[in-house]
């Protein structure tokens, strides 16, 4: 040791240990960010859980503030929207930071889906996160659905009209089901105010809940990589990971400037772009909510347009809402349908990357079919995506336990 | 990294003219050239608005005072010019007519108007407003919301259309479509001088929609500025740690 510490230092060391003796904090300062270790070769995809943090407070703090200003009944919640766009001292940047950031939320959650596709993230010993994940993409799609109905506008009213119904679809149950959701004979003040009740109380404390043990989760078995090879198998003396870098500063670093490419795209829309031509805010949406006139075209917003095509391209309404219901479940067995003995999409043979680009791409193409008015030939169309949707998780099923394979690297590529 | 690309750029491929092939489908109106930024043509909107359509269409979510600013007008001139109700500087632009009067004399109450630009746009409010015409019948009409329940409220500027119209026969069923619209009476005002004031009163609707739009782009052009900023810091703070990391 060189110099004694200066006076202020020993008093800082001191208050820690006397911290550290009733709360973990270094402990978890040291477990959770500078000794976790987390693999050197992430690469862009890896920027998509950071984010979804950064949305997940964006929407919490805009949220709070929305709540201050925001009047959650039919008479009076499309004009204080209203009044938080034009009188509210920078009202408008809050509420389109909030609606903006309900859109980022789920290209980034997309993308960080997408992730585990591609480098198997999902796979065993990490099925736990992936269930936890697909737990917190089911809360995300409810609390954007009551977050959707709270402008009051027609397509807040119809939206909820359409989705509220499906539960009709039910036998036996289902009309009294509905009644109960709404709270009433048809969506009015009671189903608003409920539903306001559910988006900022219950389902963010939800939300917060599993974001602690998807992370708990992914913590315990630690990260995957692009690689999708184990990197505790090969340590140094020290224990530590040889392809291995403490997740703090490196990581922490690099998703500060992760966070900034975000934001400039984020702000671009935010200030450029805020409706997106119709597909963040709708335009029918600028019409007060009124129960006698049926909009033309009722859709959802763009995030729930490839379950809502799937929905639309069976006849019967009860085995569309089913398939429609089992499109979003089947996601959960991922883990369990990929039976390949590698994790990474860059060691399987080609019959997984033509299995995963055809999935993206009916993805994307029902997503696009469920925003249109629904010819017949789209319709055609709609079921012919349904049915390659499908056709993944039944292929993947059979041809990942005997699909080629390439070999496997010791350490990661980098 | 290049599976990644691969993956990506094929997705891509396969999904873009998918994109374009859906983005054409709606019918597209003329564009209006209704440019919010142009004050003068904002004010000129406005006075339009006030004499012409406050009558029947309320715009409630707009206050005189936030005219008075964002139209540089000061707020004597909003009180003087703009004002013709009882309303004091702070009130909205209300209507005296009831819903429930509204409906019993036109059918259906004139909608309020603030977030029609929003709702329908700009382009849309200006085809209207050139769109009106009279049928041999004498009564008004409208080729882009046929049969709406409004009169031609400006016909004294721009005059009188009357439809042209083409026959075809579908399915057996002799057919009328309107090609065109022609000027039979002249207004006040030249069609070009009409086509001025509807982009006018274009712009103003769209400007009443949105008034944060006036400001929004200006900061945003600062906020990107010190984004860009950022992430230049944060790619060079980045760049720092990782040279060890091999």
């Amino acid at each position: 040791m060189s110099k004694p510490a200066s006076g202020l230092a020993r008093q800082a060391t001191a208050f820690m240990n006397w911290m550290d003796e009733r709360l973990p904090v270094t402990k978890f300062w040291d477990d959770h960010l500078a000794k976790y270790y987390a693999p050197k070769n992430f690469n862009f995809w890896y920027f998509m859980g950071s984010l979804a943090l950064v949305v997940l407070v964006n929407q919490i703090v805009t949220g709070i503030f929305l709540t201050m200003h925001y009047k959650p009944s039919a008479a009076e919640a499309f004009a204080s929207v209203e009044y938080i766009m034009r009188d509210v001292d920078w009202g408008w940047l809050i509420r389109y930071m909030h609606s903006t950031g309900a859109s980022f939320f789920f290209i980034v959650i997309y993308l960080h889906m997408f992730r585990s596709l591609l480098y198997g993230s999902h796979r065993k010993p990490r099925e736990m996160i992936w269930v936890f994940g697909m737990l917190l993409y089911l809360l995300l799609m409810a609390e954007a659905f009551f977050g959707y109905v709270l402008p009051w506008g027609q397509m807040s009213y119809w939206g909820a009209q359409v989705i509220i119904n499906l539960f009709g679809a039910i036998p036996a149950i289902g009309e009294p089901l509905t009644e109960w959701i709404r709270g009433d004979y048809f969506i009015s003040d009671a189903t608003l105010n409920r539903f306001f009740a559910l988006h900022v109380i219950a389902l963010p404390l939800a939300l917060c809940a599993l974001v602690v043990l998807h992370l708990t989760a992914l913590h315990e078995v630690g990260s995957n990589n692009p690689d999708g090879i184990d990197i505790k198998k090969v340590k140094d003396e020290n224990g530590v990971p040889k392809d291995g870098i403490p997740f703090h500063p490196y990581y922490t670093v690099k998703d500060l400037f992760g966070v900034a490419m975000f934001l400039m795209v984020f702000a671009f829309v935010i200030f450029f772009w805020p409706d997106a031509g119709g597909l963040f805010l709708e335009h029918d949406n600028f019409v007060p909510a009124n129960p006698l006139v049926t909009p033309e075209h009722i859709k959802p917003v763009w995030y729930f347009t490839p379950f809502y095509a799937i929905l639309k391209a069976v006849p019967d309404k009860l085995m569309g809402v089913i398939l429609m219901g089992v499109s979003v479940m089947v996601l959960f067995l991922l883990p369990w349908l990929d039976r390949s003995p590698v994790r990474s999409i860059r060691y399987k043979g080609a019959w997984y990357k033509f299995l995963v680009i055809m999935f993206a791409v009916a993805f994307v193409r029902l997503g696009m079919l469920g925003m249109a008015e629904g010819t017949p030939a789209q319709t055609i169309e709609m079921r012919v995506w349904t049915f390659v949707y499908f056709s993944f998780f039944v292929l993947l099923f059979f041809m990942s336990k005997n699909g080629k394979t390439k070999p496997v690297p010791e350490r990661v590529t980098h | 990294m290049k599976t990644m690309f691969q993956t990506l750029l094929a997705t891509a491929i396969l999904a873009l003219p998918m994109a374009a092939n859906a983005a054409g489908a709606a019918g597209a109106l003329p564009a209006s050239g209704a440019n919010v930024n142009d004050v003068g043509s904002l004010q000129r909107g406005a006075k339009l608005y006030t004499n012409y359509c406050l009558g029947c269409h309320s715009a409630e979510y707009v206050r005189y005072n936030r005219l008075a600013e964002d139209l540089e007008l000061g707020e004597d001139l909003v009180m003087k010019n703009l004002v013709f109700s009882d309303a004091k500087i702070g009130d909205p632009m209300a209507i005296a007519m009831e819903a429930d009067d509204a409906e019993r004399w036109f059918g259906k109450a004139p909608p309020d108007l603030t977030l029609i630009g929003r709702s329908r746009g700009a382009d849309w409010v200006y085809n209207y407003l050139l769109s009106f015409y009279r049928d041999e019948h004498g009564a008004w009409n409208n080729t882009v919301l046929q049969n709406a329940a409004m009169p031609h409220v400006m016909w004294k500027l721009q005059g009188i259309q009357k439809p042209i119209y083409e026959t075809h026969t579908e399915d057996g069923i002799e057919v009328r479509t309107i090609t065109h619209l022609e000027l039979e009476t002249p207004g006040t005002m030249s069609p070009a001088e009409y086509q001025d004031a509807a982009r006018d009163l274009a712009a103003f609707l769209e400007y009443t929609s949105e008034p944060a739009m006036l400001k929004r782009k200006h900061i945003g052009v600062w906020v990107m500025l010190y984004l860009a900023l950022f992430a230049l810091i944060a790619y060079l703070l980045k760049a720092e740690y990782w040279r060890d990391v091999h």
